[in-house]
């Protein structure tokens, strides 16, 4: 056991424990404390921070195959979607007969579409335990199967990049459709209750809020013990040279498909523990615009350095809601101006920037660059 | 058994058309007039029949006023009046205001459902007569539809002296729809229409066949069936040709939008996330230049896309060239991260955009010579769609000819395929980089001149193209602009095939899907480059 902690370094430790002393903390300042005090939290902001959590938690996720894999996936915003959809359809079908229908199965939008009765893909989702298997099972086998196909193919680079944006793309168009069963354009929402809690009442908000504190904290343990083993050893490999660890006799579609495939079991993840605090789900969350704001938020943050995306999903969303609160005109400028300055000034990130002021830059650069290639950096693609 | 009902048929025919035309002479214009006094809807029925073969040319205007709710009667005196738009009576026979005629004496002559349909024929009858050949026209097209037999015999006449092939083609389909549903016809009468009919093969030729197929048997079922498979494979084959026709425009659409990326992305390998924002300034170029040409010149309307165009190219050259010297020259060789930048360069300009236009959708007129159809066969084509085609196509020959013809071209294609060489040869490679990015960001201007004539005009207007963009150039083949035309006309052509059976949205998703695949297949696109610079 203190062997596996020594591997966890000193950015994770302090971001774990912080995350475990909110997760007692906020609860605690939310809900024990007089309205009136100078330390209690109104349920709205726990709510809100709820949410940049379950960004952060979609952030290490990326980040995870992003930073220590060098595979872009603009699509990750899909498998935080579907693993929302499956929270969401455990939640509609708890609300039963309180519905403005009153149909003890279907619910209202179904009734509405004229459905008779709940189609195949509904089944078992009242139960609990099966939703949760969906939420790891969809989007896993979504990314399996997409990656088998990428990975085995040699698909790498930009190429990979568009084609998850255009899977993402084409979710985002199938949802929106009423007759696939999962609500259209309106989504999934009006939710009452999960496990025989109230979704709105504070209790339950300050409870979510703490499992998905306590779930980021355990993800930046078990991913920063991943990349620091073996398997995490290769990963860096596949990301700074390819072809050179494909030579020396490592399986490099194999790592790859492992670690996508992981990495968007924790994005649907995050968008479970996302879908019950603010309460609706629909498709413009498979936008492909969210995917790549996802994206950002790590290279903000500190590509390659799991707590950095946590940390730049965080400070991001909350420029957002500060930006868009008091000068909505200009949060788009604000955010364009975010990704062309990080992405020419800062390459670390905010991590990065920290780090290099203590040591010497430790983090290799940029992982698209392929062996034989640093030396002619500055040549477009196509022309080597 | 069958001879004697022909005879029977063609004695009853007989007897009826000699009948009508002993009718029609023995009859004046005034007894006609006359009958509509009584206020029987069998007496105005005759009344109308007779007044349209009397060849009177008041006889337009009175049934015209009848069908209008305006021809009204006057029982004590027998007379017909007409009121006119301010309510004051004329007499119907002379046209003349008619004086001393209360309007309290006056009621209206009524119709019911089957005089409306004696009423049109009659008018058909007598529009087919009239001096202007598209109300000619018009007059056989309606007496197809409605097959009054009244109005056979002003057919004959119209017939014989119809010079204009055209309509004389239409009328004798109308007499031809007359005789062929005419049941007391003689059988090679009836088949010879059938003939006619069916050479005419529209939807509405094949409505009327189905019509006698269901009601009569024998030779005559036979052929209007034999007729009806004709059209129904004729009206296949042109429903197939407008889809390709259809799929042809929505690939010079993607064409347009694609051809700069092929440029920045497939030759250059830059990944340009902005590039839809280019075609979307594109796009509100051509609305300030209307605006400017709307207060300023009116006259000049028609000219605003042709000043549009140059002034888009130049516009977002300049954007373009802009972009490379700030941003995307310190990225090169980092393709992921370009990507990045020039995303977040996009939110910006669309901001920029939304911040300056506002965010709702901007009108851009169509100039006169865009806008309008026509008919070429079967097909319903267009100005706007085809003169889009034609755009794309010219834009696709001219960006190959500076390519291949021109100095700036051969640096172009020297920097491409061999950077270092290319300097060592002399070539000013970064100013070659920027104004090829200028050149891909110029067509790319261009096209959102072309898009505005067919799209919303909104900030978000790139947005819903670049994804598709970057389809057509990676499904094409990177670096490959023969690979990028095929592609877009066949994604083009597949799209509109799908749509039939899958729906608008779930055939764009099988393309999708398909693409996604065949990436996996081939990775380098349907026109891979061979040899050493597949390695790039």
């Amino acid at each position: 056991m203190s062997q596996l902690l020594t591997r966890v370094d000193r950015r994770a430790h302090i971001a774990i424990l912080l995350l475990i002393a909110i997760a007692v903390l906020v609860p605690v300042l939310a809900l024990a404390t007089p309205p009136r005090s100078l330390f209690h939290l109104p349920p709205y902001l726990v709510a809100l921070f709820g949410k940049y959590l379950c960004f952060a938690l979609l952030a290490v996720a990326l980040d995870l195959v992003w930073g220590y894999c060098g595979i872009l996936s603009l699509g990750h915003g899909a498998f935080f979607a579907l693993g929302g959809y499956c929270m969401g359809m455990y939640l509609m079908r708890q609300i039963g007969t309180r519905g403005v229908y009153a149909d003890p199965i279907l619910p209202d939008f179904m009734v509405f579409l004229n459905m008779k009765a709940l189609p195949v893909t509904w089944w078992g989702f009242n139960h609990f335990p099966y939703a949760l298997l969906m939420i790891v099972l969809v989007p896993g086998v979504l990314a399996f199967a997409f990656g088998w196909f990428a990975f085995r193919s040699r698909v790498t680079g930009v190429y990979l990049s568009i084609i998850t944006q255009a899977m993402t793309y084409a979710l985002l168009l199938a949802f929106f459709r009423n007759d696939m069963g999962f609500g259209g354009n309106n989504g999934l929402t009006d939710f009452k209750d999960i496990l025989g809690f109230n979704v709105q009442s504070d209790a339950t908000r300050a409870a979510l809020f703490a499992i998905t504190a306590i779930v980021l904290a355990a993800t930046l343990l078990i991913a920063q013990l991943i990349v620091t083993s073996k398997f995490g050893k290769v990963l860096i490999a596949i990301r700074d040279a390819e072809s050179r660890t494909r030579f020396i006799g490592y399986r490099v579609e194999n790592y790859k498909l492992a670690v996508f495939t992981l990495s968007a079991v924790l994005a649907g993840i995050a968008g479970a523990l996302y879908v019950p605090q603010v309460g609706i789900i629909n498709p413009s969350e498979f936008a492909p615009t969210n995917s790549i704001e996802a994206v950002i938020w790590v290279a903000i943050g500190g590509r390659g350095t799991l707590v950095g995306g946590a940390l730049g999903a965080v400070l991001v969303n909350w420029g957002k809601t500060y930006f868009t609160g008091a000068l909505p005109e200009y949060w788009l400028f604000a955010l364009g101006l975010l990704f062309i300055l990080v992405t020419l000034f800062l390459p670390q990130g905010i991590v990065g920037l920290v780090s290099r002021r203590r040591t010497i830059p430790e983090a290799p650069r940029g992982g698209d660059v392929e062996e034989g290639k640093v030396d002619s950096a500055d040549v477009p693609a196509a022309a080597r | 058994m069958r001879v004697r009902n022909i005879a029977a048929l063609l004695f009853l025919t007989f007897c009826l058309c000699t009948g009508l035309i002993a009718n029609a002479h023995a009859q004046s214009f005034e007894e006609a007039l006359a009958g509509f006094t009584t206020d029987e809807y069998s007496d105005t029925d005759k009344a109308i029949t007779e007044l349209a073969a009397s060849g009177n040319p008041r006889a337009a205007d009175i049934i015209g006023a009848l069908q209008d709710g305006r021809l009204y009667f006057n029982t004590d005196a027998k007379k017909v009046y007409i009121k006119d738009k301010s309510d004051v009576p004329q007499d119907a026979a002379t046209g003349t205001p008619a004086s001393g005629v209360s309007a309290d004496d006056l009621s209206p002559v009524r119709l019911n459902n089957r005089l409306r349909r004696t009423v049109d024929a009659a008018l058909g009858g007598l529009t087919l007569l009239s001096n202007d050949p598209g109300r000619r026209f018009d007059a056989a097209q309606s007496v197809f539809k409605s097959r009054e037999e009244s109005a056979l015999s002003a057919l004959d006449t119209a017939i014989g002296k119809e010079t204009d092939p055209r309509i004389k083609r239409a009328l004798m389909e109308a007499r031809a729809a007359i005789l062929a549903s005419k049941t007391d016809a003689a059988e090679n009468v009836r088949l010879g229409a059938i003939e006619t009919i069916r050479a005419r093969g529209d939807q509405d030729a094949l409505g009327l066949l189905s019509g006698i197929a269901a009601a009569s048997e024998g030779p005559l079922r036979n052929a209007a069936q034999a007729g009806i498979g004709a059209i129904q494979a004729k009206l296949a084959l042109w429903n197939n040709l407008q889809n390709v026709w259809y799929g042809l425009s929505l690939g010079s659409v993607l064409l347009l939008a694609a051809i700069g990326l092929a440029i920045t992305f497939g030759v250059m390998g830059i990944i340009n996330m902005a590039h839809g924002e280019m075609v979307m300034i594109g796009a509100y170029t051509t609305f300030v230049v209307q605006e400017y040409i709307r207060s300023h010149n009116p006259a000049l309307f028609g000219m605003s896309l042709f000043i549009a165009i140059p002034l888009a190219f130049v516009v977002t050259g300049i954007i373009g060239i802009a972009i490379e010297r700030s941003i995307i020259r310190f990225l090169y060789g980092r393709p992921l991260e370009t990507l990045l930048a020039t995303f977040g360069l996009s939110l910006i300009l669309q901001q920029a955009v939304r911040t300056i236009f506002g965010a709702n959708n901007r009108e851009v007129g169509a100039p006169a010579f865009m806008s309008g159809t026509f008919d070429f066969g079967g097909l319903a084509i267009t100005y706007g769609r085809m003169w889009i085609i034609a755009f794309a196509i010219i834009v696709f020959i001219a960006l190959q000819l500076v390519l291949r013809l021109t100095p700036f071209g051969l640096r172009m294609r020297a920097v491409t395929q061999n950077r270092r060489m290319a300097s060592a040869m002399g070539i000013d490679t970064n100013r070659i980089d920027a104004l090829a990015f200028g050149l891909g960001s110029g067509i790319a201007g261009m096209a959102g001149v072309a898009l505005s004539q067919i799209d919303n005009v909104s900030p978000n207007l790139g947005q819903s193209y670049i994804i598709d963009s970057f389809m057509v150039v990676v499904f094409g083949g990177v670096g490959n602009l023969w690979g990028t035309l095929v592609a877009a006309m066949t994604l083009g052509v597949a799209n509109k095939f799908l749509e039939p059976f899958a729906g608008a949205v779930l055939g764009k998703i099988v393309l999708l899907i398909f693409i996604i695949l065949f990436i996996q297949k081939r990775p380098r696109g349907l026109f891979a480059l061979k040899g050493r610079a597949v390695e790039a």
